[in-house]
């Protein structure tokens, strides 16, 4: 649980800022203080320079992609404060398309990792001096940790002997890519009428008609 | 002026050809001082460094991706691929991540021996670190020392987890089998010869003359500066930060542990390089103290929801065998919330920021890896340096791409 001093900070702040902070939540013992994007900057600034605060480090930068939201991506600012011994999260809303000034003015830091956020989500940042894709390849498309983009992406490549250079083509996968999922795996085969079973309670939109192929032939 | 009028004496020649500016050199990413797949494009001035612009990404295999798609119990071994020089400070980070979601405390004995193993993979990280950096400024022998004594020390890896390289050891709630015999015993042995290696590898390097014409003075950045650039661990020390999460946000059995944080003073290669040096002695204190308090017990939770029951209760027990089978294929359910979780990696601060959706799965894994606010700051480091400078510089931010292009 979070102690009295964070609790005490997390109030301080949110009265400094007068409304630019949302207000602050817990998440288990981290303090989480949400904002908007239109008041990112003053946040960050306050965050860094406040003598209660001195968070001085910005640790990281992320994104989190919630598709039926309607803020579609949560942008995460993770800061620490080594002075203090505190740590601090910033969450800020944006839709798709919306635009994040770049926190790089505050902290050099931030370059790479809006770049990686913008490589991986799509999200543009207003300000970045370079804000080209960083860990995709030279020429990819798409944004691979948005929730839409398959796991296995849209192309592969391989050496062409006879072109003799590295060829991109769609990718085909001999078999298609499973999913297993094994939330409910007791519940098993709930709607066919099996032999020997026929004392079960008959689901409300009756039995399943059964092949019985198998049975059949070892009637004859 | 035009030039083409003037190209008859050979005076004028030469100084057109001095005018062709800056030069732009491509380094690596096939270079033995680039570290692995590191392209670094360099805007060159004669031989003073204008702008080193880092391409990475070469070695990106979407990690955070594919653990979406896997089970909690399923995407540990990928953190063993992330900084595979030390496997087990990864699993750590992530293993500590889904306790807390989970809220449970591994037994005692669990956690001395996540922190012995966490302190070896210091070891085994500090010691390629320095060797392969003093391989890149002309120093051949503590490379060719180095891997015998670290060879040793993957031998304790394999013993206690069946693989030298991925561990995929430790586990929420514990880790996956007790030591085997006489391990303990092998391990306090070499934690008592080990620091004379240390004195012989010390001896060829720290008073070294070339080693110090390389790296003094070279790269200097101060603490400000480092703190701006988001560095930690090693990096942010060297800059004379105290800054050590084991001391001030300790996990496991580290607020029991008696241990000191060397700091470096002056912020360039040099320092880093001592820093390093002085944390192995560290790290053989707190290795030696786990090993001496261990306490006798459990070394997973004993709760067959989290860990998986042993193997001669499955052969009578069906409870057992049930938990067993639903734990290798649903695995278990992290309840709703969100933690960002960090260890004190070798390389600085290893985050997790794990977003659970209350299913099997993570809903979203992030992965922050201190090598990569690190590399970053090259471009700041290495401008108005020589070409070689660079390299030592490159060495001593001590990158693996393993955890930088994730």
């Amino acid at each position: 649980m979070p102690g009295e001093a964070l609790k005490d900070l997390a109030d301080y702040i949110v009265e400094k800022l007068d409304g630019d902070a949302a207000g602050y939540s817990f998440a288990k013992d981290e303090l989480v203080i949400h904002t908007d994007p239109k008041a990112l900057l003053h946040v960050l600034q306050f965050m860094r320079d406040n003598r209660e605060c001195q968070f001085q480090i910005l640790i990281d930068i992320t994104a989190v992609d919630f598709p039926e939201r309607a803020g579609r991506f949560e942008v995460i600012y993770n800061l620490l404060s080594v002075r203090q011994n505190n740590r601090a999260r910033i969450k800020v809303s944006v839709n798709e398309n919306e635009v994040v000034p770049s926190a790089v003015s505050l902290f050099s830091t931030a370059c790479w990792f809006e770049r990686e956020v913008w490589d991986m989500f799509g999200i543009p940042f207003d300000g970045n001096p370079d804000l080209r894709r960083i860990l995709t390849d030279y020429g990819f498309e798409g944004h691979p940790l948005r929730k839409d983009f398959p796991l296995s992406g849209y192309v592969e490549v391989r050496y062409d002997p006879e072109l003799r250079r590295v060829v991109y083509e769609p990718v085909s996968l001999p078999q298609d890519f499973r999913r297993f999922d094994f939330l409910s795996p007791w519940e098993g085969i709930t709607d066919v009428q099996l032999p020997g079973d026929e004392k079960a309670v008959c689901p409300p939109h009756g039995w399943h008609p059964v092949e019985r192929t198998v049975n059949a032939e070892q009637d004859k | 002026m035009n030039l083409d009028e003037k190209v008859e004496t050979p005076d004028v020649i030469l100084a057109q050809e001095t005018q062709i500016r800056p030069y732009t050199m491509n380094f690596g990413p096939q270079h033995p001082a680039a570290h692995g797949v590191l392209r670094l494009v360099l805007e060159l001035d004669g031989e003073i460094v204008e702008r080193a612009d880092p391409h990475i990404g070469l070695l990106h295999r979407g990690t955070e991706k594919l653990i979406e798609y896997k089970t909690y119990v399923q995407a540990l071994p990928y953190f063993d691929r992330l900084d595979y020089v030390a496997p087990m400070n990864q699993e750590h980070a992530f293993a500590l991540a889904i306790e807390k979601l989970l809220g449970i405390t591994p037994p005692p004995r669990a956690q001395y021996i996540r922190v012995l193993f966490a302190e070896l993979g210091r070891i085994l990280n500090h010691i390629l670190n320095i060797t392969t950096y003093a391989l890149d400024v002309g120093a051949i022998t503590p490379a060719l020392w180095g891997f015998e004594e670290r060879e040793k020390a993957m031998e304790f890896y394999e013993r206690v987890c069946g693989a030298r390289l991925h561990a995929n050891y430790f586990r929420a709630g514990g880790v996956h089998q007790d030591m085997p015999a006489g391990l303990a015993e092998d391990m306090m042995e070499w934690c008592e010869s080990f620091p004379k290696f240390l004195a012989d590898l010390e001896s060829l390097l720290t008073d070294n003359r070339i080693f110090k014409q390389r790296t003094v003075d070279i790269g200097i950045i101060t603490p400000e500066q480092a703190q701006d650039w988001g560095f930690s661990g090693p990096m942010l020390r060297a800059s004379n930060t105290p800054w050590d999460l084991r001391k001030s946000q300790p996990y496991d059995v580290y607020a029991e542990m008696d241990f000191d944080i060397p700091i470096g003073k002056t912020g360039d290669c040099y320092a880093r390089y001592l820093v390093r040096m002085a944390e192995m002695y560290e790290s053989i204190k707190i290795m030696k103290q786990c090993l001496e308090k261990m306490p006798e017990g459990n070394i997973k939770m004993n709760d067959y929801k989290v860990s998986p029951p042993p193997r001669a209760e499955m052969k009578n027990s069906m409870e057992a065998l049930i938990h067993h089978f639903k734990l290798y294929t649903e695995g278990y359910h992290v309840p709703e919330g969100e933690t960002y979780t960090c260890v004190e990696a070798p390389k600085g601060e290893f985050g997790v920021y794990l977003v659970s959706d209350g299913t099997n799965k993570p809903y979203r894994c992030r992965i922050r890896a201190p090598g990569f606010a690190h590399l970053q700051a090259l471009d700041f480091m290495s401008r108005g340096h020589q070409l070689a400078d660079t390299v030592a510089i490159i060495g001593s931010l001590d990158v693996v791409f393993g955890e930088i292009d994730r």
